[in-house]
């Protein structure tokens, strides 16, 4: 998900709606700052896989969550935590693994134009289907819900999360119970990676609801994945239950129960004492970690997320539209003190909105320095002379912007007195305007309201580089796009990279598409990258299977995969 | 008396369209919405946005809005929450036990303790104990209730390893020790404010009243200290009390908000917090409706009750 802005984000450090307590009184938090190691996703990801799974499901997991799952109708509008319950209730046709690789689920195999799954030119798509699953309510699952979920999510009255990709499906043919085919209007590469993320509903429960939006399933689910729908307290815990009859490996634990555990300090307190098994999101916070690694019959786990967090910039403002004021104002950024002091020395720098661990990240790309004598030149040679004050102008236009974020994330507050502070020394000024993360993400963000925000985005459509409504000229809401590109970054090159790249099925071309991209962005300066989004979590000793997964937005995606040992 | 109850009850209805629409137009006015959660993520377009806000019906005028809602909740239809699309009855239903459980056990816990601090101190004024009393209860009246949640938790949790850390059960147990120990630390952080309220509360009351001509007299009869106290003053003293216990509940669920997060307790504290988090209109609205029924019902009930024992205040 695209914002650990709070609570809605993926940063795994950030938490919403309930303010972080960091400057509250810090239950035995240990204030040494655990400097200098970082561990991408993959390097610490726990690495045994079930070799000795008990052969019957045997225990639970307690995972606890820092948000409330809500939406359990997987092709509505949720966030994050809701997708840690559609993974262990629901199955795409084929999901990505930590590695990148698509693995088929519901689908037989993952369509390419080698298995005949692909026509050459990516219009049309055959899709062979998995026999012998069932529902949890033991009917058969058949290309008929494959076709059933791709309508309904295509149907205007369905209060769909959206249609990218979906809606370019066309004649969708139910060839065989355990085949479908449908033609693509337009040839769109990423179509992969969103049905990897697509999770298929039951056509036999669905089909006889009069309103979709609303029905008894909406609350109890059925669906084919490892675990049944058992109960559920709102406020306090989901509880699912190992189901039999599932078609892939797995379930090894009788019951996964998810616990709402608002705050996070108490998550921790609770994980600490033993009352949780697992802390999902948003994880363990930063303070927190170098402690946590210190408890007994606890493994930490740190692992890199695809949220970059950023400065975004409102590129139609006044000074941010000179490409000088933003290298100057990116150069002048002390980002190791961001990094180190504030983020005890978890995160990865990066210059790029791909994750480093993504087989589209480009490797060699400029790498920022801190060096405020080398801004000022630029910004002297520009014509942005100091005023009286010290502040600059040019040309009657004050360098002077505000700067917001959500109002109670500590590390981000904290971030900006860095950032007024290194801009000060090259003579910007800028100024703080935080708002509660249900205001700021409103019009204010989509609208590009703001002069600039610090923000954490995940940039990619599941492990898909294709950034066409973040970058793209006609994504710009504010001026009556379709998508985000609230920084309002308009590239002609960008455009034509873009609509290259969403077209073209070879890997090794898209690799060198996505990496030009990724040039153009980091020398025009469309955001100015701090570094990329980390989450500490942890796990009981004895729980096994664990595998962080950056190609999902939680890491309990496999759930099905875990066991006790 | 009837008339007196229905003057209060008419009172009470027009008290509550007004809170009503005061609290739909601030709620409505502020900026965000309940789509806010979805804005940031990569997965919804501000077409996609545009179009779930007409689903909801969000982009007509607000009156409109108002008029529909109130229309609707006058025929029992509170809506359904934004959330997950229960209904509000059946969302506030299902938390409103866990916070009377927190809120009922705080207030036994409260109310005996406090008034026999509050008995004491104004039988042993100026003593040791008094003076200690009102100490602890400035100092309790002084203390975040979020900050003592947290230091309760990591004396009873974390050192002593004594009680549960949160939560209102162990899943899968339920059983009714497995409710008291959980329920303890979170009644204890709960109650310690109201039982310094009550304490001096019932230390004024009962001061007031031991001075009092009739209780001279019980004495100069010669009547035994134990009945005097019991029968003559503390019927008395508990008098203001009633008034004291009908405003409680906003209080109390001041309270109950802050704890029920730091206990992770699934109540309508921190539902409401949620809620108003989420901009969840209906959930947000039905809390404030029920809430401000409550408390017109707890002062409605307890002017009643003074008005029976009073007959001096009856009015109208």
């Amino acid at each position: 998900m695209a914002d650990s802005t709070g609570k809605f984000g993926v940063g795994g450090l950030h938490h919403l709606g309930i303010p972080s307590r960091r400057q509250f009184f810090q239950l035995g938090a240990g204030a040494a700052a655990a400097a200098g190691w970082t561990f991408s996703g993959n390097a610490l990801a726990q690495t045994e896989r079930p070799s000795n799974p008990p052969d019957k499901p045997r225990g639970q997991v307690i995972a606890a969550l820092s948000q409330e799952p809500t939406v359990f109708h997987p092709l509505m509008p949720g966030i994050e935590v809701d997708q840690g319950v559609w993974w262990q209730v629901f199955s795409p046709l084929w999901f990505i693994d930590p590695d990148g690789k698509f693995v088929p689920d519901l689908a037989r195999e993952v369509p390419t134009v080698e298995n005949g799954g692909l026509s050459a030119d990516g219009l049309t798509w055959k899709i062979k289907l998995r026999s012998g699953v069932k529902w949890h309510d033991g009917t058969a699952f058949t290309a008929d819900d494959v076709k059933f979920s791709l309508d309904l999510i295509n149907n205007p009255d369905f209060r769909v999360r959206n249609r990218v990709g979906h809606s370019l499906v066309k004649d969708i043919t139910v060839v065989a119970p355990d085949e479908i085919h449908w033609r693509m209007e337009a040839p769109y590469s990423p179509y992969m990676s969103i049905l990897s993320l697509t999770f298929i509903v039951p056509k036999h429960i669905l089909e006889k609801v009069s309103d979709p939006n609303s029905s008894p399933f909406h609350n109890a689910p059925v669906g084919t994945g490892p675990f049944r729908w058992g109960e559920r307290v709102p406020g306090d815990h989901i509880l699912l239950n190992a189901y039999a009859g599932y078609h892939g490996k797995g379930p090894y634990v009788e019951r996964v129960v998810f616990k709402y555990i608002p705050d996070l300090t108490v998550l921790y307190t609770q994980f600490r004492t033993g009352q949780v098994d697992y802390t999902g999101l948003q994880g363990i916070l930063p303070n927190f970690v170098q402690e946590a690694k210190t408890l007994k019959a606890r493994k930490i786990f740190v692992s890199s997320t695809s949220s970059v967090e950023h400065i975004a910039p409102n590129l139609a403002f006044g000074p941010f539209a000179d490409r000088t004021v933003r290298e100057a104002l990116y150069l002048a950024i002390n980002k190791q003190a961001i990094i180190d002091a504030l983020n005890y020395g978890l995160p990865t720098q990066t210059e790029s909105f791909v994750p480093q661990e993504a087989w589209s990240f480009q490797q060699g790309l400029p790498q920022h320095k801190y060096d405020p004598t080398k801004a000022n030149a630029l910004l002297d040679a520009a014509g942005w002379v100091r005023g009286s004050g010290g502040m600059r102008e040019k040309g009657g236009v004050k360098l002077e912007f505000t700067n917001s974020t959500t109002s109670g994330n500590a590390v981000r507050e904290q971030t900006q007195q860095l950032l007024i502070q290194d801009w000060r020394a090259i003579g910007a000024t800028m100024r703080v305007n935080n708002m509660p993360a249900a205001v700021i993400w409103g019009d204010f963000w989509q609208q590009s309201k703001f002069n600039s925000v610090i923000v954490g985005v995940n940039f990619m459509l599941g492990s898909d580089p294709d950034v066409t409504p973040r970058f793209g000229s006609g994504a710009i809401p504010a001026k009556g796009g379709r998508g985000y590109n609230t920084y309002q970054y308009q590239s002609a090159e960008a455009d034509r990279l873009l609509a290259e790249g969403a077209r073209q099925f070879d890997l090794a071309q898209r690799k060198t598409t996505y990496g030009d991209l990724q040039k153009l962005i980091r020398n025009d300066l469309a955001i100015l990258p701090l570094f990329q989004g980390f989450i500490a979590e942890g796990v009981k000793e004895g729980l096994h299977g664990f595998r962080p997964n950056i190609n999902t937005s939680t890491n309990c995606w496999n759930i099905r995969e875990w066991y006790w040992a | 008396m009837a008339r007196y109850v229905a003057n209060r009850l008419a009172q009470a209805v027009v008290l509550l369209v007004i809170v009503s629409a005061i609290g739909f137009a601030l709620l409505h006015l502020a900026p965000g919405g309940p789509l806010s959660q979805f804005a940031a993520s990569s997965q919804m377009t501000q077409e996609d946005l545009d179009r779930v806000t007409r689903q909801l019906g969000l982009d007509r005028p607000l009156p409109i809005q108002y008029l529909d809602w109130f229309g609707r909740m006058l025929k029992g239809d509170w809506g359904k929450s934004y959330r997950d699309g229960e209904t509000v009855l059946s969302v506030i239903s299902s938390h409103l036990g866990a916070t009377l459980e927190l809120m009922t056990t705080a207030t036994i816990i409260a109310v005996l303790l406090g008034c026999w601090i509050g008995i004491l101190g104004a039988l042993r004024r100026y003593s040791l104990f008094d003076s200690l009393a009102t100490v602890g209860a400035m100092i309790a009246l002084s203390i975040p209730t979020f900050w003592f949640g947290l230091v309760t938790i990591y004396v009873f949790s974390v050192t002593l390893g004594w009680l549960p850390a949160g939560n209102r059960e162990t899943v899968g147990d339920g059983s009714f020790l497995d409710l008291l120990h959980h329920l303890i630390a979170p009644a204890m952080v709960l109650a310690l404010v109201e039982t310094a309220m009550w304490g001096r509360f019932m230390r004024s009351s009962m001061l007031e009243v031991i001075n009092q001509d009739y209780i001279r007299t019980a004495r100069a009869k010669g009547l035994p200290e134990w009945r005097i106290l019991t029968v003559h003053a503390l019927r008395n003293a508990l008098l203001p009390m009633i008034t004291v216990a009908g405003l409680q509940f906003p209080t109390l669920l001041g309270g109950a908000l802050v704890a029920e997060t730091v206990f992770t307790w699934p109540g309508m504290g921190r539902l409401f917090l949620d809620s108003i988090g989420y901009r969840d209109y209906p959930v947000v609205m039905g809390i404030l409706m029920f809430s401000a029924i409550m408390v017109l019902i707890g002062s409605l009930i307890a002017d009643i009750l003074y008005a029976v024992v009073d007959p001096r205040i009856r009015v109208g």
